[in-house]
């Protein structure tokens, strides 16, 4: 048994405790939060310990690993903090506030060699990993242009008062959706080292950006757009996409759907000339707990087995969303200059 | 339980894999007679249970359930609660504190936040009943004789081992609604193993079954066996598991299995209503009458 446990039962929180304590290699050892209605919950109806304090619990508890679900705000110092008592850490999204936090926590988790994950869990939904696939497979030819997108509902009235829309806390649509996108455009195609542009637009809230529109320029020397809202009321949840276009074809995909076009036979395995569309019912696979998604489940599975030494550690790594961090602050520069 | 219960997902703009498919229904339903219109053609197809969640534009069709009774007699609706995006978006917005304070009626958080800790640990199960009766509001004078939870917090409190609050949700809706709980999920063999546990017999579950296995968690095999030996009332959904099996082969397959009290099944067109419901009777007949051969 894997003996985990988690600081900061808010949202994501509360959902990686919920897939935890269904997995029948992970022993919940320890939640800590500071509200007191939480740890009260948890104690009148759950088996989990609770702990109001941090470092006691890392100390106290006999932990293997460690879910840290707090404000991006606090990640460098208690990410630090875990690794120096030499746990497996994974972190919730975004890595970090600065590229220098980020950095230093990459290097420390190297020296202490413990398992390192942060919560991208668009890589372990179906669709998204059979677009990497095709990519890779270089099926697509040489790549012309992307557009990398996200819209969803969180801000849509002018009333907000939670960390969210506060930008030293790590509030704010570019670090709470783009960052997202960003990764996977990072993963899927390359990573972007440059930023051409930037906008990023308040519509309903006074603090942070509501949008971000930006156009980069991937290490590859590929070139493309990056456009992300949250205040768009038509959706009824976060929809992330991508659309590629190569020499040979075109992909356009999100969480549900993938549409790829190519311009002849030659195409992978299940695949013809022209258009094809597959489901994520096809694609995805299988969990033995569900709740939000698959992936959700898939990326706690992955961190678990990676502990357990049965896959690598390549996945959502610190020093990935650390380069996610680095397109996020070249955005913010550009904007300032 | 009827056999077949009409779903909501087509009204709501819930479509699991098209984005495109979700805005073409969210424009097509954009009027509430769309939806009552297509709530009539169910009920010409012999569909007389709407399994629907507690999305505010429901509260318009009761509206309208309750100013024809005689239309719709033996018209029932289960409803399923929370709407999970409503919350969610709240919490995001708010906090897990914000969002409780903006939906749990009447002045319990007032009084929390003066009385303190100690007036609100001794009775959380309260909080959920309130918000179950703020839910239950706009069914008023309306047959309702099950009540759902919805996966995702059916799942969740799984997940945490609150399984007490499940029973408790369990006892409030038959003491208050005398109406038969019902729980959504996407991990059917866990949660009747759970619930068998705190003393929940032949509970109504409602979960994804269909011939490939999707949304199946655990694997479609444990889910046969759970059919084949143990109590519980299932209602079979995605049973085309979102478009990935022709129709004909999904609703046969449904059929075959052993112990599926209903179907649940949502459709946008007169022709897909009446082509599932009729799918679903003839092979109802077919393994019926397998059965009694074999007998």
């Amino acid at each position: 048994m894997i003996k985990v446990g988690l600081i900061g039962a808010g949202k994501m929180g509360i959902s990686h405790l919920s897939i935890l304590g269904a997995h029948p290699d992970v022993e919940v050892a320890g939640v800590c939060d500071t509200s007191k209605l939480v740890l009260d919950v948890l104690k009148k109806y759950s088996s989990f310990k609770g702990y109001d304090d941090y470092e006691e619990m890392i100390t106290k508890a006999d932990l293997d690993a460690v879910f840290v679900a707090v404000p991006t705000k606090f990640h460098a110092k208690m990410v630090k903090k875990i690794l120096d008592h030499g746990k497996h850490v994974f972190a919730e999204k975004p890595f970090c506030l600065t590229v220098e936090e980020g950095q230093d926590l990459v290097e420390l988790s190297k020296r202490k060699k413990v398992i390192n994950q942060v919560g991208y869990h668009n890589k372990f939904v179906g669709t998204f990993q059979e677009v990497k696939r095709i990519i890779d497979g270089g099926y697509l030819g040489d790549i012309f242009h992307f557009t990398g997108e996200a819209y969803g509902p969180v801000v849509v009235r002018a009333k907000q008062n939670n960390w969210r829309a506060d930008p030293s806390e790590g509030g704010g649509c570019l670090m709470d959706y783009a960052s997202h996108v960003i990764d996977l455009i990072n993963y899927i195609l390359a990573p972007i080292t440059g930023v051409k542009g930037a906008l990023m637009k308040s519509f309903y809230s006074k603090n942070v950006d509501d949008s971000v529109f930006s156009l980069l320029q991937l290490s590859s020397g590929v070139s493309g757009v990056l456009s992300v809202n949250w205040s768009d009321e038509t959706y009824r949840k976060m929809s992330t996409s991508i659309t590629i276009n190569g020499s040979k074809g075109k992909i356009i995909c999100d969480a549900n759907e993938l549409k790829v076009y190519f311009k002849t036979s030659d195409c992978p395995e299940g695949y013809t000339k022209d258009w094809n569309v597959k489901y994520v019912t096809d694609l995805t696979q299988p969990v033995d707990f569900y709740l939000r998604g698959e992936e959700y489940s898939l990326q706690v599975d992955y961190f678990i087995k990676a502990i357990q030494g049965t896959v690598p550690n390549t996945i959502n790594n610190f020093e990935s969303a650390w380069h996610t961090d680095k397109v996020i602050s070249l955005i913010k520069n550009s904007i300032k200059n | 339980m009827d056999r077949i219960l009409f779903g909501d997902n087509q009204f709501f703009a819930v479509n699991h894999i098209s984005d495109e498919k979700s805005r073409a229904q969210s424009i097509k339903f954009k009027e509430d007679k769309a939806i009552l219109r297509t709530l009539d053609y169910a009920i010409e197809a012999g569909i007389d249970t709407f399994m629907c969640t507690t999305h505010d534009r429901i509260a318009n069709i009761c509206e309208a359930i309750r100013n024809d009774p005689e239309k719709y007699k033996n018209f029932k609706i289960f409803p399923c609660m929370p709407y999970a995006h409503k919350y969610a978006n709240a919490v995001t917005e708010l906090g897990v504190m914000g969002a409780l304070k903006e939906y749990v009626p009447g002045n319990f958080f007032g009084s929390l936040f003066k009385g303190g800790m100690a007036y609100l640990s001794k009775d959380y199960l309260s909080i959920m009943e309130l918000m179950v009766d703020a839910e239950m509001k706009m069914f008023k004078g309306i047959n309702t004789p099950a009540i759902f939870l919805q996966n995702v917090i059916t799942d969740l409190l799984l997940g945490l081992g609150m399984i007490d609050v499940l029973k408790a949700f369990h006892n409030y809706v038959e003491k208050k609604y005398n109406a038969e709980a019902g729980f959504i999920t996407m991990n059917l063999p866990m949660l009747l193993n759970a619930l068998e546990k705190v003393g929940i017999e032949n509970p109504i579950i409602c979960a994804s079954i269909n011939k490939v296995g999707f949304r199946m968690s655990g694997g479609k095999e444990s889910y046969i066996e759970v059919l084949k030996t143990k109590k519980v009332r299932a209602i079979a959904m995605q049973v085309l598991a979102a478009g990935a099996i022709p129709p004909k082969q999904a609703i046969e397959y449904v059929c075959s299995l052993p112990n599926i009290e209903s179907i649940l099944f949502g459709a946008s067109s007169k022709t897909n209503i009446f082509e599932t419901a009729s799918l679903i009777h003839s092979f109802d007949e077919k393994f019926s009458a397998k059965e009694v051969v074999s007998n």
